[in-house]
């Protein structure tokens, strides 16, 4: 089921999804990226620092929404343009004892924001939020429609 | 420590070679779920016209963070990392990173504005292959924060 430029329109709905997020997939992501900064997996150093306890990565946040418009367009390939404002952390309870629960949940829904003919291109905008607050702001990805 | 203002317009010649491999691919899609096929499978991204495996879109990161690390760690931007805040990001693809590329990034300080007791620096990466072709150009800003902040 091919997704072509005609049959897109501004404010399409392309759907939602979640992410569950552990200290655990921290712990991976730190380790994925390079990004060992001890907010992300330290409870005392990041209280130490001023946070109300370990944060996610702005950047895994940013890596896991962007699922939901590949999963749509169907090409990892096809996204040519991301960006985002990174306004809130998303603090991660410690579930290591509880195998399977979440430290913390985002909610990733998208629309079509503008469609570019002359380009081929459609700008998908993401919102992304944890316990009802926006953590990412103007979440734009930008895909070629083949 | 102060930032130094003359940061801006600053270039750091392109590093170290980073050499895209196939596990790191699976790796880094694994630590975002990304669940598509072609980050995973050599078939399923050749299927869609790929030479290799398709490195997720936040991929660059990687790379860029690196070449950062040539600003950031330089004694002379007077910059403190553990008062550094990520406040945004974008990527932009030339054409999609995948296995087997090496690539090299050149980084530039865009811009270094006050704020508060601290700042927020823009840095831009040009991310290309050892042989020229330009891969992917990522933004980003970081804001250091001031003491008082």
């Amino acid at each position: 089921m091919a997704i072509t430029l005609a049959a897109l329109t501004v404010g399409q709905d392309i759907g939602s999804t979640t992410v569950d997020v552990t200290r655990l997939g921290l712990v991976q992501y730190a380790g994925a990226s390079g990004d060992f900064n001890p907010i992300h997996w330290n409870e005392a150093f990041a209280r130490g620092v001023d946070l109300p306890g370990v944060i996610a990565h702005g950047m895994f946040t940013m890596g896991a929404a962007v699922q939901l418009v590949i999963d749509w367009i169907g090409d990892p390939a096809a996204v040519i343009d991301y960006q985002t404002r990174f306004t809130r952390p998303v603090t991660v309870e410690d579930t290591t004892a509880q195998p399977g629960t979440p430290g913390a949940v985002i909610e990733v829904s998208g629309v079509v924001g503008a469609v570019d003919a002359d380009n081929a291109t459609a700008r998908i905008d993401l919102t992304v939020s944890f316990g009802g607050q926006k953590v990412l702001v103007k979440a734009q990805a930008v895909v070629r429609v083949w | 420590m102060t930032i130094n203002p003359e940061l801006q317009g600053r270039s750091y010649p392109a590093g170290d070679v980073y050499a895209v491999g196939r596990e790191k691919i699976r790796e880094f899609a694994r630590s975002v779920q990304a669940t598509h096929p072609a980050h995973f499978d050599i078939e399923a991204a050749r299927a869609l016209g790929h030479r290799d495996l398709v490195a997720p879109p936040t991929f660059a990161i990687i790379v860029a963070q690196r070449a950062d690390a040539q600003l950031i760690n330089d004694p002379d931007a007077g910059i403190d990392f553990t008062r550094v805040v990520h406040a945004d990001q974008r990527f932009i693809h030339h054409r999609a990173i995948v296995a087997g590329d090496q690539l090299v990034a050149e980084l530039h300080v865009d811009q270094v504005r006050a704020m508060g007791g601290g700042a927020m620096i823009t840095t831009r990466a040009e991310i290309s292959t050892v042989e020229g072709e330009k891969t992917a150009t990522t933004t980003s800003s970081i804001l250091v924060r001031g003491e008082e902040q």
